[in-house]
């Protein structure tokens, strides 16, 4: 079996093999739920090193039909977009394992769809078929919906628990309905992503066409990113989500919409783009600023991790609205860094409200002295969070900067003070309330976590935000030749300035001068 | 192929029903379940020897009266192995208070209208088929005697049945007053003066209207609810999958036999009542407390989805209803097994009353869960494979008939507000509040053994679908769809 199935069938396996096991075997589900996280993990490592960059074509591709007179098939392999998208992947689930130590009641069905939920995303990460990457992404939604109304924590977890599966859903059909109208224009009769860019390139689809499906496609992966406006979703249903879940749909099958827009809409559908790009530049910094905005006023722990997440997706839109270089490579190197970054802040939530009972910041207070694993791992978090050097956040959103600069400087002007000024605020000002301060005598019995699976998961994620923070090469120049194809191939249909594309180049130099000083 | 071994099928099932009547006479009251697992087993036999024979690809009989080609086949299989389910299920020990002997033999006579009705090759057979199968479900529909529930869904479903039936009869009285035929083929060509359009058309929407009364769509859809609510959850479950499918089938051969006459008028008739049965099931759904009346809400929201694939007017499109439709059958078949054995056949069914089933039966949890995914068209199951190719045929279409736009639209906003409600009975399975006297459940082997085979072909046709989807493309191929008919006429 080639790898990549391998990184998707370890949790599907694993989740049938649950399926059989007898509920009360505890010790045995928890163990075949961390080893097969850990064998995609470990497999995804190693791809990952073992990919070439800059190579031509796709690497570790494996296909095979799936229903022929449809043009659907199973194709998977890796480009430099999603090649460290499914290392991020593989890790979030393997830490989401680790920390759901927390469930003590029905542990069968929860990690069942816990492992359904993991080999769903990374399935939708690898496909290069339309329909089997909406598929694996469907696969990945439908436990998050039962996992919270289940396991879920709050008073209005059934409130939230409709609205995510509402919210979504909508989004998802939009998206279906978009990606059945790029197969119907094309008129290639296949669903093979590969393939439908080869015939674009020779027969593009009709303007008129591209201009209503890109909305749609625009608006459906937006939603499921929680593209402002259409947000409302994410806090509420993280704050009501267990950890594991939390973790995974933050971190992990969130980033499947940004994929979708640089897999589907922005290569096969340029016309469309040039005209809604604009809105979505728009929109972006309404993320950046609304989320920011609204996160400096909670008081509540997981729902100012909710609106921080929001604010960030800000910075990837912004970058694919840029369809610079420069700005495209920066959004997936946010969407990698976003997803170890959301991963450990949910864990770390999740574990503060274990030993606080709450998530409420209130009821928190000088925890650095109990906590020092868990309290130094929250300050790294949080300086990750409002863009300090030395995590890769920080290159993703810099990246985006200079590459959004080329386009609309008032953007890139509010986007950073939007995102560095008011994030510095949010953030620090939760580490004050949370760490700093007096001890609250009923805290004083808190502890660090024991055991090295569960210290493993937050050192795993921390470990990969500083390595492509201060190494960001490693992501770069796997990302930097498909980023090129993909601006190349949308801006086809954009008049470029002469400027335009002087500029591009410069900052281009001067982005790898960055980093190579850096290193 | 001579005319009666073209009706082998339906003359075994004839003589199947005959014999158990016959046995049933001596068997005693205890053993009534035997005589419905052996009509079952029978009708399992006559299906498989379906598969053994060489079929013509079309051919018509007895002066075109009956027509067999890959649509009929199709759907005769397809009611014969709904029919197999029902009468297992009527077996269970939860329909012993209700059945007896009688109830096996109705099953397969309407199996034998349901049959006939797919080969109609004209009105007359058309008509006769839908009668007897509408005056049996009479029958079958206040079959537990002691329920006013269930004699009250009887009336209801005998008024309306009959009142579109003669919609039904009237129409056939203005289509062939207008045309001079009854047979489809010769419909197909037959040449309407210009002075009689008009009654022809008036004929089309009122045989629509008698037919749609199967298929339980919209205007045809009142009975829906209250009689999935009252009848024993075998004949509801017979109800939801052979009798819609027949309403199907007899629309496509209608459709087929006329469209090239009004195009117009069936683009509008088709998207209209799809438009409007998908929005009023979903929203008289939503409030529902009662699970076998949300199935009859939901069902006229299905009935919706399928007209979608009628309304492109593709052969894709007929396909793509084809499979939504067995796709439908199997989540619908498995919902009212599970209401059988939870409520009892005949009781009503609160959702509330679902508290902590997972509890008390996790085979039935899974079960519940497994099929409102399917029918809420998530994947991986059959459900989202079926509104995966209807929303592919209609976009297809959609350069021709603007009209399908909107209807996406509508099917969109329907999909989502199901979710809602059939999300609410997952919730109500594994966290809502679960019943003091709740006690585990007790599952006999063969309703296990039913829901086992219905799970697995719900996640079969959601991972798998290759093999239906050539099914029921291979069962369309031969039909002349309305665009071919107009394309053969203006040449």
């Amino acid at each position: 079996m080639d790898p990549l199935t391998i990184i998707i069938t370890a949790p599907l396996a694993a989740a049938g093999l649950i399926a059989v096991i007898p509920g009360n075997y505890r010790f045995l589900i928890r163990i075949i739920a961390l080893l097969s996280t850990l064998v995609s993990a470990v497999i995804a490592i190693w791809v990952f090193a073992a990919f070439v960059p800059g190579a031509s074509g796709l690497q570790f591709e494996a296909k095979s039909v799936w229903v022929k007179s449809l043009g659907i098939g199973y194709h998977v392999g890796l480009d430099g977009v999603n090649v460290g998208l499914v290392l991020m992947g593989a890790l979030v689930a393997f830490a989401a394992a680790c920390v759901s130590r927390e469930i003590v009641e029905r542990e069968k069905e929860y990690y069942l769809l816990l492992l359904l939920m993991a080999g769903g995303i990374l399935g939708a990460f690898v496909s290069w078929d339309m329909f089997a990457f909406y598929f694996f992404h469907e696969l990945a939604l439908v436990p998050t919906f039962l996992m919270i109304g289940i396991w879920g924590r709050g008073d209005d977890r059934v409130y939230a628990t409709y609205q995510i599966t509402l919210y979504l859903s909508f989004g998802a059909l939009l998206v279906l309905v978009g990606l059945i109208a790029v197969y119907v224009q094309c008129g290639a009769d296949t669903f093979d992503m590969v393939e439908l860019q080869r015939h674009v390139a020779q027969t593009p689809v009709p303007a008129t066409a591209q201009r209503w499906i890109f909305p749609l496609l625009m608006f459906g992966f937006g939603i499921l990113v929680s593209l402002w406006p259409f947000h409302s979703w994410a806090p509420t249903g993280y704050a009501a989500a267990p950890t594991g879940v939390a973790m995974l749909h933050a971190g992990v099958i969130k980033k499947f919409g940004l994929l979708g827009l640089i897999r589907v809409a922005l290569p096969l559908l340029p016309e469309g783009a040039r005209e809604w790009l604009p809105v979505m530049g728009a929109l972006a910094v309404g993320n950046l600023i609304y989320g920011g905005w609204v996160a400096m006023r909670q008081t509540d722990l997981n729902r100012l991790l909710g609106y921080s997440s929001v604010a960030h997706v800000g910075f990837a839109f912004l970058g694919l609205a840029s369809l610079t270089i420069l700005g495209v490579t920066g959004a997936v190197v946010v969407m990698i860094a976003h997803g170890f970054l959301a991963g450990l802040n949910f864990a770390l939530s999740g574990y503060l409200r274990r030993v606080v009972g709450s998530t409420e910041m209130d009821r928190m207070g000088g925890l650095l002295e109990k906590l020092p694993f868990i309290g130094a791992l929250l300050v790294m978090a949080m300086l990750a969070g409002c863009g300090v050097p030395g995590f890769a956040n920080f290159v993703g959103e810099l990246l985006v900067f200079f590459g959004a600069w080329e386009v609309d400087k008032t953007w890139v002007v509010f986007a950073a003070w939007a995102g560095l000024v008011v994030g510095a605020v949010y953030t620090l000002r939760a580490v004050r309330t949370i760490l700093h301060g007096p001890l609250r005598k009923e805290l004083a019995a808190a502890t660090d976590p024991v055991g090295a699976w569960h210290k493993s998961a937050y050192a795993g994620l921390v470990v990969a935000l500083l390595l492509f923070g201060v190494v960001p090469g490693l992501l770069i120049a796997r990302i930097k030749p498909d980023a090129k194809a993909v601006s190349g191939t949308a801006a086809k249909g954009i008049e470029m300035k002469a400027a335009g594309e002087f500029g591009i180049g410069t900052t281009g130099a001067f982005a790898a001068g960055g980093v190579g000083g850096r290193r | 192929m001579s005319g009666f071994s073209a009706i082998g099928l339906e003359l075994a099932v004839v003589a199947g029903a005959l014999a158990i009547l016959v046995i049933g006479v001596c068997v005693s009251a205890e053993r009534r379940p035997f005589l419905s697992y052996a009509a079952a087993l029978f009708v399992g036999v006559v299906l498989l020897s379906s598969f053994l024979v060489s079929w013509p690809e079309r051919q018509t009989f007895f002066e075109g009266t009956y027509l067999l080609d890959g649509l009929a086949l199709f759907f005769k299989r397809l009611f014969m192995v709904a029919a197999c389910f029902v009468l297992v299920l009527s077996a269970g020990s939860s329909m012993k208070a209700v059945v007896g002997v009688e109830f096996p033999v109705l099953v397969l006579i309407a199996l034998v209208g349901m049959m006939f009705g797919a080969s109609a090759g004209g009105f007359v057979l058309l008509f006769v088929a839908l009668e007897l199968v509408t005056v049996t479900f009479y029958v079958l529909v206040a079959f537990a005697r002691e329920r006013r529930r269930s004699l009250e869904a009887g009336v209801k479903f005998l008024i309306i049945g009959a009142v579109t039936s003669a919609f039904l009869v009237l129409g056939m009285a203005f289509v062939y007053g207008s045309s001079g035929t009854m047979n489809f083929d010769q419909l197909r060509v037959a040449s309407i003066d210009s002075g009689r359009k008009q009654l022809f058309d008036i004929g089309l929407v009122l045989v629509f209207v008698g037919v749609g009364f199967k298929l339980a769509a919209v205007p045809s859809q009142m009975w829906a609810p209250d009689v999935y609510e009252g009848a024993p959850a075998p004949v509801g479950a017979f109800l939801a999958s052979g009798s819609k499918a027949l309403g199907l089938v007899l629309i496509v051969r209608v459709m087929n036999s006329t469209a090239q006459r009004g195009e117009t008028l069936w683009a509008v008739l088709l998207a209209v009542s799809a438009a409007a049965s998908i929005l009023y099931g979903a929203l008289c759904a939503i409030p529902q407390k009662d699970l076998k009346r949300l199935l009859g809400y939901s069902s006229i929201v299905t009935a919706g989805y399928l007209l979608i694939g009628l309304a492109s007017g593709s052969k894709a499109g007929i396909g793509a209803s084809l499979y939504y439709m067995t796709a439908y059958m199997f989540a619908v078949l498995a919902v009212f097994t599970v209401v059988s054995i939870v409520f009892g056949a005949a009781e009503p069914a609160e959702i509330a009353g679902l508290g902590g089933l997972y509890k008390r039966s996790p085979v039935l949890a899974v079960a519940l869960t497994l099929s409102m995914i399917s029918l809420a068209g998530v994947p991986p199951l059959a459900g989202f494979f079926g509104k995966f190719l209807l929303v592919k045929s209609a976009v297809g279409s959609a350069g021709l008939n603007k009209g399908l736009i909107i209807l996406i639209g509508v099917m969109v906003v329907g999909i989502l507000i199901s979710i809602y409600y059939y999300f609410g009975v997952i919730r109500a399975v594994y966290w809502g509040a679960s019943l003091e006297e709740a006690k585990p459940i007790t599952v006999t082997r063969s309703e296990r053994i039913v829901l086992i085979m219905l799970m697995v072909g719900l996640v079969w046709l959601g991972l798998f679908p290759g093999r239906l989807v050539r099914a029921s493309s291979d069962a369309v191929e031969r039909i002349v769809t309305p665009r071919q008919a107009i394309a053969e006429v203006i040449k």
